[in-house]
């Protein structure tokens, strides 16, 4: 990332200014880059300068490194960072006075995201440019149809005959709602089918201190379910082009109010979304996913991206209490035998694969793609999700795990 | 233990070869008193360390294994129950009362001290492993995260109970999932490499004195260029190690002797079936000649 570090903020203060105003400026700069470090930090920092004194330059890199890095990625970056923070900027600045005022940025956002901000409706861009053609590919007679309907019937309605602005927004405001519906009602289904199956004998003596100690109430107790972890795999290819946008939305809601959630979206290759999705800032989340769909509405390359995240994030991302969602129409442009062999190893590590397919719905669709027919077998769940409805019909798969 | 190089020194005499790196994360997390999370592959010697580290503090080890599902009672305190109801009955011909036997039952007699109450309970600071914490669940996490912060643990019907002495904390992790930023924040952290074959070297000579210098070495670089090679399971330092006292067994003095036995010899690297199969004589063949 070159371009925050060369954001244009006052450097001056890395030429004369007290050590205290530097390593103040330095923790800045690492914040706007992404690291997640506070003013906790800044004092941590400052303290460890002044017990550890004067070292050669290395030690200090190697010791700062070690107090503000936090995970792999940031121990990764944080020499590129220390580089660009304490030597090209103080060159760059020689001959400034440092007799300006605190050129501390504060919480101004990083260069970045300035193109960004004048004209502010690039989020809105972005959101366009995710489902963009379903409006203009539509056709108006399937758009006069659903005029006027209500949320019932927007439900049930496939989600590609949709054209008309407000009722797409209408269906994804509904698809990320179910998602957070689904999740709530599943997080109070696991509580009520608690059973103590244990005793609790910490509170069983407690209770029974009263009556010296005899037993008489058991209280039990049970280990509560956790709720199991989702990993989605979103096809935003081309082929996919008239449903994605309501599925983003869909995963959206599960990301955010499903706990243990890992999301991705894939077309010839795979990106991992979760933090944007989570990014609570609507405009720097909709301009990273922006970033990343570049290559939108491309093929897909499903064996490809199934086998990217077997080797890059399964490790991490997949447990034995994992639902692993794929939300796609199955039309591969690679190898078909490359998606069978990528999905027979990611099913030894989930339990459950569920794959939510929109052309299922269609009257008159079979799943006769080669890749398709492959797969089958080793998905556990192959259901339509052309309608909201479906879409929330499969809670109840997912509750049965 | 004041500088870099005294740390190397004494880790290097229990066996322990250690680069800068690691060795400038010991000394911040001595001398602030902060704990170090460490992360790297599985293999990488990241719970030798605290062992080590603890042999040349001269003080305990205690270790906190981490799995799913660990609780409270499993890693911090519980009662001891049977003794407790015994106390109750032997209690109960005496006329005492209830509140009296409930003062009684619930003081630090009755205690069983897990991991972490221990860990704060002693009087010589010990090292607190606190081994695969990304095994643990979340709640657990934010339960350590309290621990950690403030080195002191209420049990309801006790009271607070406050360290004695701050334990020096280790925390490992594989990255199994993602820790909270509010766990990585409270520590010091240091991403640990696969050593390079000079480390490895010094590492088979420190723990094998009898193995050939020479032999060490073609190890050495033979489990670097293999570690490169696309595996499911990258061989850790204990399998160098295991594989190199399997060739002293089997007698072998030099890697390009014997291309069958060396073959066979692999099991000690390759701990998959998939892998078995991938790293194919050919393969190892190219190998040796790398190594060599």
């Amino acid at each position: 990332m070159p371009a925050p570090d060369r954001d244009g903020r006052g450097g001056t203060a890395c030429i004369d200014a007290p050590i205290t105003g530097r390593i103040i400026g330095f923790v800045d700069h690492l914040r706007l880059n992404g690291f997640k470090v506070g003013p906790a930090e800044t004092q941590a920092a400052l303290k460890m300068i002044d017990q550890i004194g004067p070292l050669d330059l290395s030690r200090t890199r190697q010791s700062l490194k070690t107090l503000l890095a936090g995970r792999h990625e940031e121990w990764q970056r944080f020499d590129d960072h220390f580089e660009a923070y304490w030597f090209t900027r103080g060159r760059q600045r020689t001959g400034h006075s440092t007799a300006q005022t605190n050129p501390r940025p504060g919480n101004k956002r990083p260069s970045l995201w300035s193109d960004h901000f004048e004209g502010a409706d690039l989020g809105a861009a972005a959101d366009q440019g995710i489902g963009s053609g379903s409006t203009s590919q539509s056709d108006r007679k399937s758009a006069a149809r659903i005029v006027a309907s209500g949320q019932s019937n927007l439900k049930q309605t496939d989600l590609r005959h949709i054209a008309d602005p407000h009722e797409i927004a209408e269906a994804e405001r509904l698809a990320y709602r179910l998602a957070a519906a689904m999740r709530y009602r599943l997080s109070r289904r696991y509580k009520a089918a608690r059973s103590g199956s244990k005793l609790d004998l910490r509170r069983t003596i407690r209770r029974n201190i009263q009556y010296g100690g005899e037993p008489l109430i058991l209280v039990h107790r049970a280990r509560p379910d956790r709720p199991v972890r989702i990993v989605v795999l979103l096809d935003v290819s081309g082929s996919m082009k008239l449903y994605s946008r309501f599925f983003l939305q869909f995963v959206r809601g599960l990301v955010s109010q499903w706990i243990d959630t890992d999301a991705y979206l894939f077309h010839t290759k795979l990106v991992r979304v979760s933090d944007a999705l989570r990014e609570k800032d609507a405009i720097k989340a909709m301009t990273q996913l922006a970033l990343m769909a570049d290559g939108f509405g491309g093929g897909t390359r499903l064996g490809e991206s199934l086998k990217m995240f077997n080797d890059h994030h399964a490790k991490r991302a997949l447990n034995s209490r994992t639902i692993f969602m794929i939300l796609s129409d199955g039309y591969e442009t690679g190898a078909p035998e490359g998606m069978a062999v990528e999905l027979k190893r990611l099913k030894k590590r989930v339990r459950r694969i569920v794959w939510l397919n929109p052309v299922l719905g269609w009257r008159d669709y079979e799943p006769i793609t080669k890749a398709m027919a492959l797969a089958l077998p080793l998905i556990d769940h192959f259901c339509a999700a052309n309608t909201l409805e479906q879409l929330a019909a499969i809670e109840n798969d997912i509750a049965r795990l | 233990m004041d500088t870099l190089q005294d740390i190397k020194d004494r880790l290097a005499a229990v066996h322990y070869i250690t680069d800068d790196t690691l060795a400038t994360a010991l000394q911040l997390a001595l001398m602030l008193g902060r704990p170090l999370l460490l992360e790297g592959e599985a293999g990488v010697g990241k719970t030798e360390i605290a062992k080590a580290l603890a042999t040349i503090l001269e003080t305990r080890l205690i270790r906190l294994q981490c799995y799913e599902g660990l609780d409270a009672s499993a890693a911090i305190y519980e009662w001891n129950y049977q003794r407790q109801l015994l106390a109750i009955k032997a209690s109960e011909h005496e006329n005492i009362s209830a509140a009296k036997i409930e003062t009684h039952i619930f003081s630090e007699d009755y205690l069983l001290r897990r991991p972490l109450l221990e860990a704060i309970s002693q009087d010589k600071a010990p090292v607190l492993l606190i081994d695969e914490i990304d095994r643990a669940d979340e709640e657990f996490e934010a339960y350590l995260l309290e621990i950690l912060s403030d080195f002191q643990i209420t049990v309801p019907e006790l009271g607070t109970i406050t360290a004695k002495t701050i334990p020096i904390v280790v925390l490992t992790s594989n990255s199994t999932r993602e820790l909270s930023d509010a766990l990585r924040r409270r520590c010091l952290y240091a991403y640990i490499e696969f050593p390079d074959p000079e480390r490895e070297l010094a590492i088979i000579l420190g723990r094998m004195p009898d193995i050939e210098e020479k032999l060490a070495l073609q190890v050495a670089r033979f489990v670097r260029e293999l570690r490169r090679e696309d595996l499911d399971k990258v061989p850790g330092i204990a399998e160098t190690l295991d594989w190199a006292a399997a060739l002293m067994g089997l007698n072998i003095k030099d890697l390009g002797n014997d291309p069958a036995l060396i073959q066979s010899s692999l099991i000690c690297l390759l701990k998959t079936e998939a892998d078995a199969k991938a790293v194919t004589p050919e393969v190892t063949g190219r190998l040796i000649g790398q190594a060599a």
